[in-house]
């Protein structure tokens, strides 16, 4: 074989290597969408559930995810945020900082069910919070923060020090440089990182399956002790627990999750390609 | 000449790196001095310490003492952010911070908490009149800052820098990114603003350094070899190594 023909051989096996990554999501995302219309409908996205969910609609677990999501961000963003501000520029290398770093690398690899595990001990039983959307936010937002801390670490760190430098010599405080210059050149990294943790928590099933999810809860939730249903888990209870569920209404639900993940995702992408193109060094 | 900025047995090291070596040097006010030598002879260093930007760093040592008019600018009781409003900086690399012109010009004194917008707009022209800028720039305030040439952007630090009203302008190589006419118009801003401060730079030439220096101060390897009066310096040069740096003998 020649060198031309060589390289034809090799860009092709490349090339199929990175269409397989694109086939399944092509697949998965096709499927839903396709089989999952036709169970949307005005009454599926606004009604509540009848007949034992066989019927009706899906409202609660919408606003059960919306919820829980928001209350992972107001949990997880200032933490977060913060806690990689510390690292990132106030942070001296002793062991002590060497030990955080590893915790939250450690704390980024535990399965999430351990985290549904330990949000039922620690808020559901020992804090009495019970089965309550403030325990399932407080356990998604403690999986979500390494990825929260790790990226705004890193977005933080990107920015060149000599930013810092040239506010200290201009009489800025480092806190004043901090937050005039660096947090907003970081900004967008920092928020990318936020939307990829969040998205994740929004489409989690193992950590509020002890913590919040109810199994069937015709109802909003009035109050942040109460319980609630989530798409992902009303999604595992239909599909497996519910002999004869219609497939429009478990495939409409999974298309409705998907969206709200996706939509994070693409607003994510938005942002960063939005600062990328105006980013002044 | 009165002494702005008294270097008193000024040692430095970075680890168990000495970088100066019991400097002992008196910079005069309303004058240019220049800090010429080869690359490695503390320069840069002594620069940033007489606005105590080497604080930044981790695991330094000073010894002797630094005082600006009189008092010592490393006693404890003094506050940094203020000494750096009197001490402006301006480094090799033109760095401009993200935002716009005007917000670059108006960054320190909008940190020192002036808010009143006629204030800033009239600092904002001084500025950059003072910088030799302002006619390049008067219609692109609000354009970022780093939309402007090499040359536009290194003024801009400077009028930066003179936006704190600082009783003392370092510069460091400040114009080592430029072109010849750029160089000529920083270096001539310079000459316009010893007669309201005092300036220190380190050139990034020989010929710039004759063309500039009032006072002149060799160093080599950490240490001050000479240091005089500008014309004596570069017509007559005491030490054999001086000369031979002057002339082009090493460097």
């Amino acid at each position: 074989m020649n060198r031309y023909l060589q390289e034809k051989v090799g860009f092709a096996v490349l090339g199929l290597a990175a269409l397989v990554v694109v086939l399944p999501i092509l697949v998965v995302v096709g499927v839903i969408v396709v089989r999952g219309a036709a169970g949307i409908s005005w009454e599926f996205l606004t009604g509540m559930p009848r007949q034992g969910m066989k019927a009706g609609g899906i409202l609660p677990a919408i606003v059960g995810t919306l919820l829980l999501t928001l209350g992972t961000a107001l949990v997880a963003i200032p933490i977060g945020v913060g806690g990689a501000i510390y690292l990132a520029e106030y942070a001296r290398d002793t062991w002590t900082t060497r030990l955080i770093r590893l915790a939250i690398i450690n704390l980024a690899g535990v399965p999430s069910v351990v985290y549904g595990l330990f949000g039922l001990g620690l808020f559901v039983l020992f804090l009495q919070f019970g089965s309550s959307i403030l325990a399932g936010s407080l356990t998604l937002a403690i999986m979500t923060l390494p990825v929260i801390i790790s990226a705004a670490e890193e977005a933080l760190r990107a920015v060149p020090v000599e930013f810092r430098i040239v506010s200290a010599s201009l009489g800025g405080s480092k806190w004043q440089g901090i937050y005039h210059i660096v947090l907003p050149q970081a900004l967008p990294g920092i928020i990318t990182g936020i939307l990829l943790g969040l998205l994740r928590a929004a489409g989690e099933t193992a950590p509020i399956l002890f913590t919040v999810a109810a199994f069937y809860l015709p109802r909003l939730p009035t109050s942040i002790l109460d319980e609630t249903m989530a798409l992902p888990y009303h999604l595992y209870v239909i599909s497996t627990q519910v002999p004869g569920m219609p497939p429009q209404i478990s495939y409409g639900t999974a298309l409705v999750l998907l969206t709200i993940v996706l939509s994070l995702n693409i607003l994510a992408t938005l942002i960063r390609a939005y600062y990328r193109r105006r980013r002044w060094w | 000449m009165a002494a702005k900025i008294r270097i008193e047995n000024v040692s430095y090291f970075y680890g168990d790196r000495p970088a100066l070596c019991n400097v002992t040097l008196d910079i005069p006010a309303n004058a240019i001095t220049v800090l010429l030598g080869p690359a490695g002879g503390g320069k840069t260093t002594l620069l940033r310490l007489i606005n105590r930007l080497n604080d930044l760093l981790e695991g330094t040592r000073l010894l002797g003492r630094i005082l600006l008019d009189g008092q010592d600018i490393y006693a404890p009781e003094v506050d940094v952010t203020a000494l750096r409003r009197r001490v402006g900086m301006v480094f090799a690399l033109p760095l401009p911070l993200p935002g716009t012109v005007r917000e670059n010009v108006t960054y320190g004194p909008r940190l020192a908490g002036i808010r009143d917008r006629a204030r800033l707009d009239a600092l904002v022209e001084r500025c950059l009149r003072q910088a030799a800028l302002w006619d390049e720039v008067r219609d692109r305030l609000d354009e970022p800052a780093s939309a402007l040439s090499g040359g536009q952007q290194q003024r801009l630090c400077i009028a930066r820098s003179l936006a704190l009203n600082p009783e003392v302008l370092l510069l460091d190589e400040p114009t080592s990114g430029l072109d010849p006419i750029s160089t000529g118009k920083v270096e001539r801003t310079l000459m316009e603003l010893k007669r309201d401060y005092t300036i220190v730079i380190v050139p990034h030439s020989v010929q710039q350094a004759a063309r500039l220096a009032d006072f002149a101060a060799f160093f080599l390897m950490g240490e001050l070899i000479e240091a005089r009066p500008g014309n004596e310096f570069f017509t007559n040069p005491r030490d054999r190594r001086t000369e031979d740096y002057i002339t082009g003998r090493f460097g």
